[in-house]
């Protein structure tokens, strides 16, 4: 296996019921530093898709490896596996019983059993980045929808993974709000962070994107750049889908008074 | 006539005897709510479990303590059991079963409802920076809902101790049958003690519940969200 391909899924089945397959023979490879976007309609498997790589949901056939490590078995060592990818999820999902610092420090001190004294400047730095230092002794309450979810970032940045995956981050958020977090998500992609991101902002995903993956029913449709994807996509699927994100008043150009 | 009534309070040792009242009711309901809240935990956390026959059986036992007065609870133990099994159990150790049974049924349900209202991406969250099992439970979901059970817990703990005057249909001397017993002494020598008495038990309650009730507010306010 080439050692420049940092993910790969091959032939990767999820189902809850034979019958009915949320995911059908997914393959993709993801190489260091490769900014994947996952398009689809709702309710395609994309999250779905996105849970399976770091073992939220179970599979029930195919492989993934981690570099050249397979991670796709039962005796996978999830805590492990997981410290290297990391995941940011739709619902502002803070700890609400911890301080946004103590959010952060929870990996590092007991998943990585690191010291407080030497995690710490780390935790404050990165919290700098995103604009958030002087929250850092907030609780989840007093926080912004956006600005929480700048801090979940931070908390998965904090375990040095090797891969992100953002699942729809923006998603329940207010629309003002959408940019502060896309601004941090593209600023991990100029630093050369490897990353899958499952996104409905149809801007950022192609001004982001190495890659478009369009996914429906469970299935890979179409794969291409961004340039080719936006502006004709090969599918007639996807040309479908893309289609409503345009909005056309029928007669505005025969209106002549 | 009214001073009279107050005499009685302070006549040989009335007072003293309601103390000890009293301490029969701290004692019944310590150890009724240290039970409950042990064996609630245990059951509430079984009755978030998705086998069918667990869930049935823990709600089987749930509704039959809960439609069930607690005084007939208290017979069935005390009478009951003596006529059936021949166990002679003391009112005392009766009126702790009952109180334990039925402690552990709702404290139960309170444990189940504040587990429930953690939701799911909590434990995602906590999965994807990995953070094991147990170590999620530990850090995140314990304390979670430690926070919503205890406001819940104490109001139950007030009830609790509020019930527990019950007992004195068992045949149990505690605060209300001494009580009952001391105005009765006096019934011809100081018609009116029974104000007093029943006031001064009803101080003594109170004095027992209110920083308890007292408690559960101020946390619920400091923990509130």
């Amino acid at each position: 296996m080439a050692t420049d391909n940092l993910l790969t899924i091959e032939h990767l089945e999820k189902y809850y019921t034979t019958e009915q397959s949320v995911l059908d023979d997914i393959s993709l490879t993801v190489k260091k530093g490769e900014v994947i976007v996952i398009i689809g309609p709702s309710g395609c498997g994309k999250s779905t898709f996105l849970r399976c790589l770091n073992g939220l949901e179970p599979i029930q056939a195919g492989n993934i490896y981690l570099k050249d490590q397979l991670i796709s078995t039962k005796s996978t060592n999830w805590s492990k596996v997981r410290q290297q990818i990391g995941m940011v999820f739709q619902s502002y999902d803070l700890f609400p019983n911890m301080t946004v610092l103590e959010n952060i420090l929870l990996g590092p001190l007991k998943v990585q059993n690191k010291k407080q004294a030497d995690i710490t400047p780390t935790a404050l730095k990165l919290l700098d980045r995103v604009g958030l230092l002087h929250k850092k002794d907030a609780y989840p309450r007093q926080l912004s929808g956006g600005q929480k979810q700048r801090v979940a970032i931070v908390r998965a940045l904090i375990m040095e993974p090797e891969i992100m995956l953002f699942d729809e981050v923006t998603a329940a958020l207010d629309p003002e709000m959408v940019r502060e977090v896309l601004d941090v998500v593209l600023e991990l992609a100029d630093g050369g962070m490897t990353m899958l991101i499952v996104t409905h902002e149809m801007q950022f995903a192609r001004s982001i994107a190495d890659r478009v993956i369009f996914i429906d029913q469970g299935r890979i449709i179409e794969e291409n750049s961004p340039d080719i994807f936006f502006a004709q996509p090969s599918t007639e699927r996807a040309q479908r889908f893309l289609n409503m994100f345009n909005y056309d008043k029928k007669n505005k150009e025969t209106r002549s008074f | 006539m009214q001073d009279l009534g107050i005499r009685v309070l302070f006549e040989g040792n009335n007072l003293l005897r309601l103390f000890n009242g009293l301490l029969l009711v701290v004692e019944l309901s310590a150890i009724a709510v240290f039970c409950s809240i042990i064996l609630g935990i245990c059951m509430g956390a079984l009755m978030t479990l998705k086998n069918p026959l667990v869930k049935f059986l823990t709600r089987f036992y749930l509704e039959f303590i809960r439609i069930m007065p607690q005084l007939v609870l208290l017979f069935v133990v005390y009478f009951g059991l003596t006529r059936l099994f021949g166990i002679d159990l003391s009112g005392f150790t009766s009126a702790v079963i009952v109180f334990v049974l039925w402690g552990t049924a709702e404290m139960g349900d309170l444990v189940r409802s504040a587990l429930i209202s953690i939701p799911q991406h909590q434990y995602d969250s906590g999965a994807a920076i990995g953070l094991t099992k147990p170590q999620i439970f530990r850090y995140i979901i314990v304390p979670q809902t430690l926070r919503r059970l205890i406001p819940l817990a104490m109001n139950l703990t007030t009830r609790m101790i509020k019930t527990t005057s019950l007992i004195v249909l068992i045949g149990v001397v505690e605060m209300m049958k001494t009580g009952q017993q001391i105005i009765e002494a006096n019934r011809y020598t100081a018609p009116s003690a029974a104000l007093w008495i029943y006031g001064t038990i009803f101080i003594l309650y109170f004095i027992l519940c209110y920083p308890v009730s007292l408690a559960a507010q101020a946390l619920e306010e400091r923990w509130k969200n």
